[in-house]
Order: C-alpha cells, then structure tokens, then sequence
C-alpha cells in the first residue's frame, strides 16, 4: 500500500471514531432534551445557548470527580471492565460503509475504512464482546448489585444474540453477501425492477426482530434490566466513578450509534437515497450519501430514545419468555417463509 | 357484603387477547401519546428569568419603611424580635442625636437591624406586631447565597430605598 494510502485511512480512522465520539456526546444532551420534550418540559438550557454546551460540562465534572476504587474490589479488573466496554464499542464502526467511493484528482477514496468480506459476522463478533466489559466490571466490583447487574446483562445478551443471528441469516438468504459495503451496494437507490431496493421492504419482519435486538443488546429501556436503578442501585456501574463510569454511559451511546448505523445500512438502504440517479456528479452523489446515511442514523437514535421514554421495563421473566418462545420461534418463521418466497416467487 | 357507598366496582381480570399479548399494537398506542406531548408547549417556568404571578398575600422578603418624610418609621421596641417564633430578628437601639430628625422619626431607632434568612419562617407575625407599621413582608423570594453568613441581612438590604432623592 501506497504511504499517501495509508495517510488517507488514518485519517479516515481518525475522522470516524471523531465523528462516534461526538455523536455518543451529543447523544446524551439528545437524550435529555428529548425526554424533556416527551415530558412536557424545557430539559438542559444553563450551559450555551439552549444548553448546547452541557455534555462538555458533563465531561469536564466527569474527569475532575473523584476516582474510588472499592477496597474489596479486584483491582486490575476493575479497570479493564470499563476499557473493554468503550473499546469494543468503537471498533464497530470500521465495517460500515459511510458512503460511496469519492474520487479526488483521479484517487479513488472508499468512505469505508475495511470492506472485509465478513463485515456481518465482525459486527456480531464485535457485540459479543461488549458484554464482557459489563461482565468484568460487575464481577471485579464485589458488590451483588453489580453481580446480579452484570449477570442479566449477559444473559439477556446472549438471548437475544440468537434471535438476533437468526433474523440476519433470513436477510444473508436475500442479499446472498456478508460484506456490508456490497449489501449496501444492492440497495441501491429506492425502486428497483418493479420493487423497493431497501431490504427492509423484503424482510419487514425480520427488520423487526432486528430491532427489538438491538434494543436488548445495546441495554436499552425497555431491556435496560442491567442497570434497573429501582432494583439494583446502578447495576454493573454501580461501584464506578469518575471517568471510569464516565466510559460505561459514553459506550452505551457508542453501541446506540454504532447498532443506529448497521441498521440503517443492513435494511434501510445505507447511504442509498431515493433519485440518487438524477445527481449526474459522483462526487456530490457520495456526499449527499453519507448526509442521507446519517439523517438514518440520527432518525434510529431519536427511536431508541422515544421507546425509552415511552415503555415501561420488562420483568425479568417477560424479558426472557419474550426472547425464547416468541422472537427465536418468528426468526426461524421467517427464514422458512423467506425461503419458500425464494424458491417458488424467483 | 353489599358496599354502603354503592360506588365498589367489580373489576374483571380477562386474560389477554393476541392483540394485547403480542405488545406491539399497545407500544405503538403510547409511542403516539408520547409524540403527541413531544410538541405540546411546556409548563416550565423558567424561574430567574420568568417569575410566576404570586398572590396578593404573599409574604417574602422584609422591608424597613419610611414615613412619608422619608424618615425610618421603626423605633427599635423590640416587639418584632418578641413576637418572632423563629428568634431570626436581633436588633440594637440608639438614640437620636440632635440634627438627625430628618433620619428617624422616633427619639429612638435602630441602630442595628438583623433578620436571619434562614431562621425566618416567613409566618409574618413581625408585620403584625409592629405598633409603628415599619416592617412589611412584601419583597420578592430571598435570592440563593454560598455561605451562611451571607443570609443574616443588615439594614443595608432591609431598609427601604429614600423617597425621591
């Protein structure tokens, strides 16, 4: 690979993890603004104009707390639990492709910073793994709460993993791909021989079970059972201060983005946006792409949080009862149906 | 047993239908309530710099009048610090020197005047056992402070501003 290659990947790199780090920021002042909104409230207006500045504020009070590390807790672990949980947040984004390859003075540039041929199975991989950050926190922390915090998120993680896995494998039946940037590619445009190109319109269903997962995977209310504050203090954060909890909220936001934006490409479309054909100028076409890409995402994350603050907890049991005898038994339906469509409709 | 009220109500418990058990119709019900309440105007009142309307008897901050002279009316008696059942008043008397009758009106006034913001209950019994109408409760809601001190206010803040000077 070529040096100036390199250069632009690095920057590439940079400018994603950048843009994730501000978006989970921005995310939390989102989140508060639009409770406030569904509450008939004002929400954050103290800090800048309409209290633009108020995750900075956070930041800053987040770093400048005091850093407790319980004596009874494990020390080394204590720390990695929370590293671990920002790390495998972040290295989600590296599959996605933000959007169609730029061409500068006749240099190609892919918007995507690895178009690996696995890019579903990395994304899984990758999602797995963040339940061990929860895990190591909650066990190092020597505290039941945290415990019991961390072991209902690994159990309801590995539940809805399942169903999860099962819903994608109907869309990898249609698609006929792993590799993210060529699933984004079919979809291209809005309607495609006599049909919408978006996958969410050929796998409506699966396109729900998707979601409910992803609302399970990424502890969200209504699954956000791992930090249940009226039952279990904090949950796996519970022992946490500092910058370190401070990593804990900031990946769950992370998560919210990086699982807002494979949604976005897996069913809806991408970068894709209805008459793209009519743009003549490559250039703007990409541009206007990863614009309508995270108009997407931005839309996912308004969801998230509309469904927090509208939708009361789960009970443990309902939680467990909804991901193995109703959301399994309809993701294997729909890779029958879907299987049956293929053979018979094509 | 028949309810002497006759408003008891038997509720029935009906298992839930598929609709219901199915959650999705019900969670898309309160996602459109919540929407709905997502553009309604909020009931904020930004308090520093909106203010709600208080009634007409509201009591709050203290204030030290002047007659009509411009002179203080309170004459020190000390019937406000008596009457006071949170002791938050503390005051000193003096007498009036020759060539002060423009100040006070009394021979004897009040050469220091503490009411403790903290102590006060705001119940008004100060206003009311005033025999010289010098104290009213009529002022805004005592602003925040840091330190405790701060909240002992002196005649510096309690007496009324000079009439038209």
């Amino acid at each position: 690979m070529e040096t100036i290659d390199l250069l632009i990947k690095i920057a590439l790199i940079v400018i994603i993890f950048a843009i994730s780090l501000v978006v989970a920021m921005y995310s939390t002042y989102a989140e508060r603004k639009i409770a406030a909104f569904f509450q008939d409230r004002v929400g954050p207006n103290r800090a800048g104009p309409w209290g633009i500045l108020q995750p900075l504020a956070d930041g800053g009070k987040m770093f400048l707390k005091e850093e407790i590390i319980p004596t009874n807790a494990t020390g080394f672990l204590f720390i990695v639990g929370p590293s671990l949980a920002i790390l495998t947040a972040c290295i989600g984004s590296a599959v996605i492709p933000w959007g169609q390859n730029l061409e500068i003075g006749g240099r190609v540039i892919p918007l995507q910073v690895t178009d690996i041929n696995v890019g579903i199975l990395y994304i899984f991989g990758v999602v797995s793994l963040g339940v061990y950050g929860i895990m190591i926190g909650g066990w190092a922390s020597n505290n039941k709460y945290s415990l019991l915090g961390a072991i209902r998120a690994a159990s309801q993680n590995i539940s809805y993993e399942i169903s999860m896995g099962l819903s994608i494998i109907a869309l990898l039946m249609v698609t006929g791909t792993l590799s993210l940037g060529e699933i984004a590619k079919q979809q291209h445009g809005f309607w495609a021989d006599g049909y919408f190109s978006w996958n969410v319109f050929k796998q409506p269903l699966g396109f729900l079970l998707f979601i409910v997962c992803a609302f399970a995977e990424t502890n969200r209310s209504p699954f956000d059972l791992p930090e249940c504050e009226t039952e279990l203090v904090g949950g796996y954060h519970t022992e946490y201060s500092s910058m370190k909890l401070g990593f804990y909220l900031f990946a769950e936001y992370i998560n919210m983005f990086i699982s807002s934006a494979v949604m976005a490409t897996l069913y809806f479309g991408g970068y894709n946006f209805p008459f793209m054909d009519m743009i003549h100028s490559p250039n703007l076409v990409a541009i206007l792409g990863v614009v309508a890409l995270f108009a997407k995402i931005f839309l996912f994350i308004f969801f998230f949080m509309w469904v927090r603050w509208t939708i009361p907890r789960f009970r443990y049991d309902q939680l467990m009862d909804l991901g193995w005898k109703t959301l399994i038994p309809l993701a294997i339906a729909n890779i029958v149906l879907t299987g049956i469509f293929m053979t018979f409709f094509k | 047993m028949e309810s002497l009220s006759n408003k008891k109500k038997q509720l029935e418990v009906k298992p839930l239908n598929f609709w219901e058990r199915a959650y999705l119709p019900t969670i898309a019900k309160g996602l459109s309530i919540t929407m709905s309440h997502f553009f309604k105007k909020p009931v904020t009142i930004k308090y520093p710099e909106e203010k709600r309307e208080f009634s007409e008897n509201f009591r709050g901050m203290h204030s030290l009048k002047r007659d009509e002279d411009g002179r203080e009316r309170c004459t020190a008696c000390g019937l406000c610090a008596l009457s006071c059942p949170a002791e938050a008043i503390t005051m000193q008397a003096a007498e009036r020197q020759k060539g002060e009758e423009n100040l006070y009106r009394e021979e004897k006034y009040a050469a220091v005047y503490e009411i403790n913001m903290l102590r006060c209950i705001f119940c008004g019994l100060c206003e009311e056992a005033c025999p010289k109408e010098a104290i009213y409760l009529d002022g805004d809601i005592i602003p925040s402070d840091y330190l405790r001190k701060d909240f002992i206010y002196g005649k510096d803040k309690l007496v009324e501003a000079p009439l038209n000077q």
